[in-house]
């Protein structure tokens, strides 16, 4: 029998991650450990590897070395203990177009094993301010719909861990502020670990504890908002984004 | 929280279902399933008519046209069941989401399978039934060896599917035209038409080799012996086994191949 989920042990540990493609390091030697409850953020620029850490946390992707353990489940070996317990958004993957909102709702609750489907699905499409076109097809929605459909695809089965690629890409100040604020709320009630990885500085300012600064396959730094403003002198941390990502040269230029 | 994961039956159902939502709502996908099957059926059925006209042989065997072309469609059919239904998850960029769930590929592959039966029955059945008001003919007569020979067909169908769905794993959407073309290849060899007995004793050896062909030439014994060849179903299903282990072994070969590469978020792009 296997042993039980520790919702104890870090929501995410990742030590030591390398991934190579061919002569690529797209991944080089990534290490962090995000504790439960808290909501950290992955950034770098594009090309950082943020992504591809997030593939191979989700294990979708097999790294070249290193290991990612989930809720203290080896995610390598045992991805399919751990998978119901985690959850996943992001702009670059889709949902089928036909289908209409709740179509689709059902079908990820049906493979999450939901309980009480429809139910959750109209909690949630309240909560998230999707009723109105649940009988709609997902493919016919606004990019802000369609990510507020998502992020519900993403809640359905209340995830212990929740991986946000990108969350509010392509959205208008007031429908990315609305999930901001959702995303804080739920964080607060349940106490879900979230990784995030975005562009909108603001928005890990707002929502993260723990921020973590990708380069070139690497972190190069890490710490809390405050911490990395302090350290670097800076005010927000859009400048110190581009401390970071900037080669010494192009910082100077 | 939730704190069960769900069956595999739930799982496979939910997948099932996706594709069940899609074609329930566009009659132009379930027309398509049964437009090729009919449309040959008629054609088949017209020229039985025409070489009965002129032949003792099809007088006596009415119908063996009629048959061959609808086993035929159930391969076809049950490899594009197959192919179609992945090729869906291609499409909408939504092997993502499947492959982060707590889907596993042996159930992804059951789902496929399970949706190649619905596809081969929606399309096959209608122009059977056709068959018997245009041409007073019932492929069901056959009875329980029709059974068999579907099976064998239909399991042919997902190996070679499985195999495809494989290479577009790997390759992409640009090996797309593979889902339609791949089946064809069989075709000259399964003696769909014709006995294996036309062909040198080379190719003979080789058509022998699927199980399509000991399908067809089983399908033969029955409608002009009256017999069912337990022999050739033997061995039509002991090598079935092995192209769906084959199906299913390049299936997961590419499935880690894609993992390997980071090639399922790439998919559909």
């Amino acid at each position: 029998m296997s042993r039980p989920i520790d919702r104890n042990a870090p929501g995410i540990d990742v030590h030591n991650l390398v991934k190579r493609y061919g002569d690529v390091l797209a991944v080089d030697g990534v290490s962090f450990s995000i504790m439960p409850g808290t909501t950290a953020a992955l950034l770098g620029a594009n090309g950082a590897g943020k992504t591809t850490t997030i593939a191979i946390i989700l294990g979708l992707l097999v790294p070249s070395s290193g290991t990612v353990s989930v809720l203290g489940v080896d995610i390598l070996a045992n991805r399919y203990r751990v998978l119901p317990r985690m959850n996943f958004a992001s702009p670059y993957v889709d949902l089928p177009r036909r289908l209409t909102v709740r179509e689709n709702l059902d079908v990820y609750a049906r493979l999450y094993g939901v309980p009480r489907r429809r139910e959750r699905i109209e909690e949630l499409s309240e909560e998230l301010e999707v009723a109105e076109f649940l009988s709609r097809a997902t493919g016919s929605l606004s990019a802000g719909q369609r990510t507020r459909v998502a992020l519900a695809k993403a809640l359905l089965n209340e995830p212990d861990v929740l991986l946000l690629d990108e969350p509010t890409a392509s959205l208008d100040p007031d429908t990315g502020d609305r999930i901001r604020t959702y995303i804080e709320q739920y964080q607060a009630e349940r106490s879900t670990t979230i990784l995030l990885a975005s562009h909108n500085m603001a928005e890990v300012e707002r929502l993260c504890r723990h921020v973590m600064m990708m380069r070139s396959g690497r972190v190069v730094d890490a710490g809390s908002p405050d911490d990395l403003l302090t350290r670097y002198g800076r005010e927000d941390l859009e400048q110190v984004f581009l401390d970071v990502v900037r080669t010494p040269d192009e910082a100077a230029a | 929280m939730i704190d069960h994961p769900g069956s595999s039956a739930t799982r496979i159902g939910a997948i099932v279902m996706r594709h069940v939502y899609i074609l329930r709502r566009s009659w132009p996908r379930l027309l398509e399933l049964a437009y090729w099957p009919t449309l040959q059926m008629i054609m088949w059925g017209f020229m039985t008519l025409y070489l009965a006209q002129h032949s003792d042989f099809f007088v006596r065997t009415a119908g063996m046209l009629i048959a061959a072309v609808l086993l035929w469609d159930v391969l076809f059919r049950g490899q594009l069941g197959v192919t179609i239904s992945f090729l869906e998850e291609m499409w909408s960029r939504n092997l993502g989401h499947i492959f982060v769930s707590p889907l596993r590929p042996i159930e992804f592959v059951a789902s496929l399978t399970v949706m190649s039966i619905l596809r081969t029955v929606i399309g096959v059945v209608p122009a059977a039934i056709l068959a018997i008001f245009l041409y007073d003919y019932s492929i069901f007569a056959m009875g329980l060896p029709l059974l068999a020979f579907f099976t064998n067909l239909l399991v042919m169908g997902w190996a070679i599917g499985l195999m495809i769905c494989g290479i577009l794993l790997r390759w992409g959407q640009g090996a797309e035209s593979m889902a339609w073309l791949v089946v064809f290849l069989v075709a000259p060899f399964s003696g769909i038409y014709y006995p294996l007995s036309v062909f040198p004793e080379w190719l003979q050896m080789i058509a022998w080799l699927l199980p399509s062909a000991h399908v067809f030439e089983g399908m033969r014994a029955v409608l002009i012996d009256g017999a069912f060849r337990w022999d050739l179903f033997g061995i039509a299903a002991g090598l079935n086994v092995i192209y769906l282990g084959l199906g299913a072994l390049v299936f997961f070969h590419y499935f880690r191949v894609a993992r390997e590469r980071g090639l399922i978020l790439q998919q559909g792009e």
